[in-house]
């Protein structure tokens, strides 16, 4: 993975720029110890590894605009970080760049349930709001599998998703407000505790912006009143084309489950054999339905699910009938990422997101390059949205194992957009997906992306090298190119 | 003289746009043209006062109405893509079909401006939603993606036709609630929803404005799922249509519960015995629920006349104290949406002099900075008025030069709609 060329001259200032940044925030909150910088040369996408120049902890966001306003003038680049756990890469650091760690961001400011919402910190981890708020009988809806460790900074930086966001909607649904810091060290507030930000929804284009536009230093929350109850459905069928069909025909049916999962054959395989919670082992797909709300709604839904499985000739079908039962079902899914990296040194986990119909077609296909690549697939599927999670196993030790499953994983994402789908469903780009960009998106696409980050960031000092495969200068990406009087006014019907 | 301009196609959308910029000649983008009176007034276009409030003069109306009808509609997956210019009501009627509906429940907003009808892409253009806000969220969650030809004649898109996405920045997004002033939308692809079963609403009768704040925070708060939360003081509950919200000889909140028969019965119930205390309660079925929150969504009963309007995007339990604020200085008449999140106040008779030089716009701002913050719209007033006032919140310095750099990177020559949210963008 090619990233921009280090700044020599940046390189040669690096003690300067540890006293600089010494003087904005404590001497012990700059990290510059090789030692201790090793802690962050990855993130959760462990293939890709690069030593920071430098780490920076800031606590206040008057620190963060210091620290911005100082990379702008000296023309350091800035990689934001949470609790690093970027599956595609986002928190990889640069050569000649600062790491800017938000972790010591860790405060829960304010929880006002009369406006259902709650204003924390950046560095504050997801599932942190939710305990924060499950006493009174709240919750914040989106929960990535990451969300013990991951933060709602994080969150926000790649619009994070989870299993319940079919129904309850990704962090971009569910977030009010911001604070942030431009480049230039401005301090911006978009949004509060009022729907719809006022202006152009900046909210939401920050949102899944991976850390290119501003340091997210304070989000406010929607938390919800948690559903009264809950109850799963497991239900096996020999194909994948029957479980799919299920998918399709409950949301025909204007259901809208909490969460609806799907294992192949083998997740189930791995699973089970990790965790043990009765998954049926005869089956070509597993799918699992959660219907929340009172227990009416939930008794009548659940009865409904299954004769809809019932006419599509589930081979099993079991209704949790206990909270506890209800975990178990959920834990063999929660469970599917390690389960299979106890059959392979590694694994490499995609993220593509397809029309859901198209499901089989992209399964078998799959199955056929993995033949030819000569490396296992397992199959997991947020059925309800289409974003499907093929985890390709693979052995960094044997020489070219890496770079075959790079090669399978990039064919199975441009076979995502081929079927009418996206390269990354709640993964985010990163440097992962960067150099398939074009895949889906073209020049002028991408061009018009670029100038609106140069609204942002016309030094191109954040994060640059993830997202976009090409970067223009920003002076190059704004030029206007006039034609006047050449071109004809238009031959167009008016009135 | 200026003429309406309708593309049939994508390439002539770009082939105008790109002879506009190199005339320097800026464009009116309009769909069905129902909300001109949204909005500061865009000069030359329609007969209006050419050359004040700093507006451009526009050349051209950019008419996206060729670009009509549904390409793709997938039930199943929840999913329809159509033309920017196809109406409103063609899509509302082709998912009612189907049994699902457009969640975010856009409001008929050209209905305040003597018109009715009106197109996806000014839906979307304008971010509309309707009282299912609280519950499902506004027309920027049901965006998927879009096309559109940006103002330097480029055409481009953003997002897809699947739920989840985080490919590339959520351009989308931006374009929803920008009023057309960074490109003009060519398609856009939405997420549909079923429709609910069942509907009932449950009103209590009799609260003045403060007790039916309290009561649908009460209900907000419950885990009821209650996807529609207002309140009609004693003269505007009077004006429904609705026997039982006409009839009740007083105020009128209303708390609508929606879904599968048997989880609508036992909401309906808990939140009687929740509310019980507070007022006598009464109850609306399906078809009544659905005219009443019509008239909600469509502010039926400011509908009438053009006294000065203002919408207000409050912080939702401060609703009833934003409006006693505004009321002590500025006499007229509120309802409340959104669980007191979405206020409506019509400016009644003649403006006080004191006051007719921004038609409440400082009271109205005060109020709102004073109970947490918010935005406040100025829907309704003459051009004249439009001109003069900032008809959308003002912007804090930091964030009006991002907002006109953000424009700019979109329409450099400022071609598109220019001026119609903020002067000079």
């Amino acid at each position: 993975m090619k990233m921009p060329d280090p700044d020599q001259a940046v390189l040669a200032r690096r003690a300067e720029i540890i006293v600089a940044m010494r003087t904005i925030v404590p001497d012990q909150s700059v990290i510059s110890e090789e030692r201790e910088l090793a802690v962050y040369e990855s993130d959760g996408l462990t293939a890709y590894h690069q030593l920071p120049m430098i780490v920076v902890l800031p606590e206040t966001t008057a620190q963060v605009s210091q620290v911005l306003a100082y990379c702008q003038r000296n023309n350091v680049k800035i990689v934001p970080r949470g609790a690093g756990t970027s599956l595609s890469g986002g928190a990889l650091p640069l050569a000649d760049g600062i790491t800017l760690g938000l972790g010591k961001f860790n405060r829960v400011l304010e929880i006002d349930y009369d406006n259902r919402c709650a204003r924390v910190q950046t560095g504050v981890t997801n599932l942190a709001i939710s305990q924060a708020v499950e006493g009174d009988g709240f919750y914040y809806a989106p929960d990535p599998s990451s969300q013990i460790a991951c933060t709602i900074g994080g969150n926000v930086a790649e619009n994070s998703g989870g299993v319940h966001c079919l129904k309850y909607g990704l962090t971009t649904n569910n977030i009010l407000g911001l604070e942030m810091v431009l480049p230039d060290g401005e301090i911006i507030r978009l949004g509060g505790k009022h729907m719809d930000s006022e202006g152009y929804d900046l909210l939401g284009l920050m949102t899944g912006s991976e850390g290119l536009l501003g340091i997210i230093t304070e989000v406010t929350v929607r938390i919800l009143p948690k559903p009264t109850s809950a109850r799963a459905l497991m239900i096996g069928f020999e194909t994948s084309e029957a479980g799919g069909q299920c998918v399709a025909n409950i949301i025909g049916a204007g259901i809208i489950p909490g969460g609806m999962e799907m294992m192949d054959g083998p997740a189930v395989e791995a699973a089970e054999a990790f965790v043990q919670v009765g998954y049926p082992l005869d089956v070509g797909s597993l799918l699992l339905v959660e219907l929340d709300g009172p227990p009416a709604e939930v008794d009548y839904l659940i009865e409904r699910v299954r004769s809809i499985a019932d006419e599509l000739g589930a081979v099993s079908i079991r209704v949790s009938q206990s909270e506890e039962e209800r975990e178990q079902f959920w834990a063999g899914r929660k469970a599917a990422f390690p389960a299979i990296g106890r059959l392979t040194p590694d694994y490499y986990c995609m993220d593509g997101t397809i029309p859901r119909h198209r499901l089989p077609e992209v399964l078998s296909r799959v199955a056929e390059m993995s033949k030819k690549y000569d490396l296992d697939v397992a199959n997991v599927f947020h059925a309800g949205d289409g974003n499907l999670h093929p985890l390709i196993m693979y052995d960094s030790n044997n020489p070219g194992e890496l770079e075959r499953a790079e090669d399978f994983g990039s064919d199975i994402l441009r076979l995502c957009v081929e079927v009418g789908g996206v390269l990354t469903g709640e993964h985010g780009v990163g440097v992962e997906k960067r150099d398939l960009m074009g895949v889906m998106f073209s020049e002028i696409d991408l061009n018009q992306q670029q100038r609106v980050k140069c609204a942002f960031d016309p030094q191109q000092l954040l994060n640059p090298g993830k997202v976009f495969p090409t970067l223009h200068r920003c002076a190059e990406l704004g030029r206007v190119h006039i034609h006047r009087g050449k071109t004809r006014f238009p031959d167009l019907p008016r009135f | 003289m200026t003429e309406a301009l309708q593309p049939a196609e994508v390439a002539q959308v770009a082939e105008t746009v790109t002879w506009a910029v190199g005339e320097e000649i800026p464009l009116e983008i309009v769909g069905a043209a129902t909300k001109r009176g949204l909005g500061r007034p865009l000069l030359g276009a329609h007969g209006g006062a050419q050359g004040t409030g700093g507006n451009r003069i526009i050349g051209h109306t950019l008419d996206l109405s060729r670009l009509s009808g549904i390409s793709l509609y997938e039930p199943e997956e929840l999913v329809l893509t159509a033309g920017a210019g196809t109406p409103l009501a063609e899509i509302e009627a082709a998912v009612a079909a189907e049994g699902q509906q457009l969640a975010f429940e856009p409001m008929h907003m050209a209905r305040l401006y003597g018109n009715d009808g009106g197109t996806l892409g000014g839906a979307v253009a304008c971010n509309l939603a309707g009282p299912r806000r609280i519950k499902a969220g506004a027309a920027r969650d049901h965006v998927l993606g879009i096309k559109g030809v940006s103002g330097r004649g480029e055409a481009f898109k953003s997002g897809g036709r699947v739920v989840k996405n985080v490919t590339g920045y959520d351009l989308s997004k931006l374009m929803t609630g920008s009023y057309g002033t960074l490109a003009a939308l060519t398609e856009i692809t939405i997420k549909v929803l079923p429709a609910p079963e069942k509907t009932r609403t449950i009103l209590v009768l009799g609260l003045d404005d403060e007790a039916a704040q309290r009561a649908m925070t009460t209900a907000l708060n419950s885990s009821h799922e209650v996807s529609g939360a207002a309140h009609l003081p004693a003269a505007v509950a009077a004006q429904s249509a609705v026997g039982y919200v006409s009839g009740a000889g007083g105020a009128v909140t209303a708390l609508r519960v929606e879904g599968f028969g048997p989880s609508v019965a036992a909401r309906t119930e808990a939140l009687r015995e929740l509310l019980g205390s507070l007022g006598a309660l009464e109850e609306l079925h399906s078809a009544n629920s659905a005219v009443f929150w019509q008239e909600v969504r469509d502010v039926a009963p400011f509908q009438a006349g053009d006294l000065p309007l203002w919408r207000i995007s409050a912080t939702p339990n401060n609703g009833a104290a934003v409006v006693r604020d505004v009321a002590d200085a500025q006499s007229g008449t509120a309802f409340y949406d959104w669980g007191g999140g979405l206020i409506w106040y019509r400016l009644d008779g003649p403006v006080d002099d004191r006051l007719a030089d921004d038609c409440g716009a400082t009271v109205v701002r005060q109020a709102l900075e004073r109970h947490g913050g918010g935005h406040a719209t100025l829907v309704r007033a003459a051009d004249e008025v439009r001109a003069r006032v900032e008809v959308f919140q003002p912007q804090a310095d930091g964030l009006a030069a991002l907002t006109a750099r953000v424009k700019d990177s979109f329409d450099p020559r400022r071609i598109l709609n220019p001026g119609r949210m903020y002067r000079g963008v």
